[in-house]
């Protein structure tokens, strides 16, 4: 613990302060750190003159950072430690040629080459077409069958590879393999002039706009020494609210219509554009694109707009808790959801499940109350009262999270109302981020927790961009969902979590 | 004449009425649903296509549609719609009417196997399965008729000297019978709680994924297939809650018609009020079926002694 250095979500701190130890002290730190209720934030990679150095950011209820240097291999903290390190120390081996040795299921995460332009660790030529090319965890036995699902799918939704090892109907391990979207934003960033971080950071998962254009925004801010007035804070966790509002509808409504459930389905299809516009009712975007910006927001919120959602939220509440009672009240919905795609409590906190995936397992972790940014500091939490870890559990989690953040909004327009917050509209500059500094956000996202790092050179360019979406924690969750689980129950677990596909192929 | 007539109409109006579930669905979610003649306007659609095949398939794949639908349209040439009698009947039809279908499946299976496609060979597995079940049901009310009637005809049952009529004094059973029927009819024709025809989900699907590889005019006599066979057990449950005949046949038309509207309206419903079940629960269901015929059949032993 002594090595660790306490840092603070969305405050600058200078790279010289970040704790150098050598790996030894590394391992034990993190090992010991991560084994006794601790959660992985960040863990990546980074080239700094002809080293690499690899830094941490680690949390419990408080978050703390920690760096290493290395050379072209090192001790897996996967085989070694915990599971939570295995997706990280993946994308380490993909991104700079640096080998975990002994990890045990060492694949790669989005098929490119590394950035270090050293030997590939998996040995792949990429000149040749390399998806489906490499081994998958296989059962044998004269029963059992293997279904291949994707990368093309029935439906419009994003590319993604599935691998069942089926006996009969039962599911026995399934493999998820991503990538097939892979877009290079962490190394396009650094080559960007600021002015395109927003338009590029908002796309990087479609239905987490405002998460991530908040976690960069408040990186830059925090760079760029720039302080946001309270009037656009308000909006932005509105904004962010408004998101997880929308996303949770859709995926109840579609959760439904997975079961076959259609009445509720079209219901929540049609409240879901209900929010989606009360979106654009701030931004003039149904997603929120164009709203967030370093150092405030290019929309400010006038009376009207505060009437409109009022208004709206007003017409919908009731509308929501109707089509929630149809949709939790049917027993045969019940019969489906429950005891559905389970994941245990103690195999949630193995994985390091993050979101509403992580609260319906019983880990109450919310980034809105342990690291509040924005307006989120002081505002009530929320409590969920079914954390079995099953379907029903997610879509339970998700209803009272969409009761929550209505009740958030209300406070929040409230607030905004009796403050009589002015602010003046904004829009992108190019901004002096100082020199040879470390900066980590953390937001709760609809998904659950998004994290943006920075670290900047010493002449004040971006030396390095990550971002981490919380599906990269969850997409194991999924995997570990379906063991023993019929394979006709994967549409209905894969809708309870709703991972993103782009937010984790980056 | 007669007989062709009422079958003509029959092979001509089936691909109505699941339009009407559709219109039915979609008015209980609140939707303004697709056009009626919905189904007339996708065969239409498809059949104006071309047909892909994959290499990998052979002779078979292109078998399976044809058949599926010459059995589908043979099953109502046996069926005594309205009160008519059929253009064929002899004794021991029945039996030969449900193995008829089973051809057509068989060969829908085998074209699904053709593929090699690991979710074709998993609902083909599915699609066997239920319907196995389904058939002990199917014979224990044949069993049941046998006992009632004293034929193995389709047309003695409902146009013969010892009809099947709920007036009846064995009409009690009969509503076992029913309620059975409607749940085969749902497993059979791969609707909601059973199988849901409208997911795009693969995994989950057990008739539809077994067509997935067909396209154009293969498609459309699957469809069609589907549409008369969806028809023929719709028409059985109506003959037997057909309460009476009348001497004119457009008014018997009218009634054998009103009462499959209805049929079809309460499929319909029954898919907006229940979420699908588990796949480990549809046997379940389906016995439950096989149970309720069995009882029926079980008191008419009791009646006849």
């Amino acid at each position: 613990m002594y090595n660790l250095l306490k840092i603070e979500n969305g405050i600058a701190i200078s790279r010289e302060a970040i704790p150098q130890v050598s790996y030894e002290q590394f391992f034990t730190t993190l090992s010991e750190f991560v084994n006794n209720d601790g959660f992985i934030v960040q863990f990546f990679a980074y080239k700094d003159g002809i080293n690499h150095k690899l830094i941490a950011v680690v949390r419990n209820t408080d978050l703390y950072l920690i760096s290493t240097q290395v050379g072209t291999s090192f001790q897996s903290l996967t085989g070694n430690s915990s599971e939570k390190f295995h997706m990280f120390e993946r994308e380490i081996a993909e991104q700079f040629g640096l080998k975990p040795d002994g990890h045990p299921w060492l694949k790669m995460v989005r098929y490119h080459e590394n950035y270090s332009g050293v030997k590939d660790v998996f040995g792949n030529d990429y000149n040749k077409p390399i998806p489906g090319n490499y081994p998958y965890f296989s059962v044998e036995g004269d029963a059992i069958h293997e279904v291949a699902v994707g990368p093309v799918h029935a439906g419009i939704i994003e590319p993604g590879h599935f691998r069942f090892q089926c006996a009969g109907e039962e599911v026995l391990h399934l493999e998820i393999q991503l990538g097939y979207q892979h877009r290079g934003i962490e190394m396009m960033l650094p080559k960007l002039p600021h002015k395109r971080f927003t338009s590029i950071c908002e796309a990087i998962a479609g239905d987490t706009t405002i998460g991530h254009t908040l976690c960069m925004c408040q990186a830059v801010e925090a760079l760029a020494g720039l302080s946001v007035a309270p009037g656009p804070r308000i909006v932005r966790t509105i904004a962010l609210e408004l998101e997880r509002i929308c996303n949770h509808i859709g995926d109840l409504g579609a959760l439904s219509g997975d079961v076959a459930f259609n009445p509720p389905a079209a219901y929540f299809g049609r409240l879901r554009g209900e929010f989606l516009n009360l979106l654009q009712v701030l931004s003039g975007n149904r997603f929120g694109k164009g709203l967030v910006r370093p150092g405030g927001i290019t929309y400010v919120m006038g009376k009207e707009q505060c009437t409109l959602i009022r208004d709206k939220l007003a017409e919908t509440t009731p509308e929501l808790e109707h089509v929630c009672a149809l949709l939790f009240d049917a027993h045969t919905v019940q019969a489906r959801f429950e005891h559905t795609g389970t994941v245990d409590h103690q195999m949630a906190t193995d994985l390091g499940l993050v979101g509403f995936a992580g609260r319906a397992c019983n880990i109450p972790y919310d980034a809105r109350v342990t690291f509040p940014t924005e307006y989120y500091e002081g505002l009530p939490a929320n409590r969920n009262l079914i954390t079995n870890g099953d379907v029903n559990s997610r879509a339970m989690v998700r209803r009272e999270e969409i009761m929550h953040s209505l009740e958030l909004i209300n406070l929040l327009l409230d607030m905004h109302e009796s403050q009589r917050y002015t602010a003046t509209p904004l829009h992108t500059q190019d901004h002096n981020l100082s020199p040879d500094s470390f900066v980590v956000t953390i937001n709760e996202g609809w998904r659950g927790e998004v994290s943006h790092c920075i670290l900047t050179d010493g002449d004040g360019h971006v030396q390095r961009y990550k971002i981490k979406d919380p599906s990269f924690h969850n997409w194991t969750g999924l995997a570990m969902s379906l063991r023993n689980q019929e394979i006709s129950d994967f549409p209905l677990c894969n809708k309870s979590f709703n991972l993103s596909y782009c937010g984790f192929d980056l | 004449m007669e007989s062709f007539i009422t079958f003509a109409i029959a092979a001509l109006t089936a691909p109505l009425f699941p339009g009407i579930i559709l219109k039915v669905k979609a008015f209980l979610a609140g939707k303004k649903g697709p056009p009626l003649f919905i189904k007339y306007f996708t065969v239409l659609k498809l059949l104006r296509k071309g047909s892909v095949y994959s290499t990998s398939t052979s002779f078979i794949f292109k078998l399976g549609p044809v058949v599926s639908f010459a059995t589908a349209l043979i099953c109502l040439l046996f069926f005594p719609f309205a009160d008519r009698a059929p253009i064929f009947s002899f004794h021991g039809d029945i039996i030969v009417i449900f193995y008829i279908m089973g051809i057509g499946r068989f060969f829908t299976v085998i074209a699904a196997l053709d593929t090699g496609s690991p979710f074709e060979g998993m609902g083909a597995a599915r699609e066997v399965f239920f319907s196995t079940l389904a058939e002990v049901t199917i014979f224990t009310t044949l069993i049941l008729f046998y006992r009632l009637t004293g034929s193995l005809s389709f047309s003695e049952y409902f146009i013969g000297d010892n009809q099947i009529c709920l007036l009846n004094a064995s009409g009690a059973l009969l509503l076992f019978v029913i309620v059975a029927l409607f749940m085969v009819l749902l497993t059979e024709n791969s609707r909601v709680p059973v199988d849901d025809p409208a997911t795009h989900l693969e995994l989950t699907m057990i008739h539809e994924v077994m067509i997935l590889d067909h396209s154009g005019p293969d498609l459309a006599l699957i469809e069609l297939a589907s549409f008369y066979k969806l028809f023929f057990y719709s028409a059985f449950i109506t003959q037997i809650i057909y309460p009476f005949t009348h001497t004119s046949s457009a008014i018997n038309g009218l009634i054998f018609y009103g009462i499959l509207f209805g049929i079809y309206v309460s499929i319909g419903i029954t898919e907006s009020i229940m979420a699908r079940c588990k796949m480990n629960l549809i046997p379940q269901f389906i016995l439950t079926s096989f149970a309720l015929v069995f009882f029926a059949a079980i008191l008419t032993m009791g009646v006849l002694q």
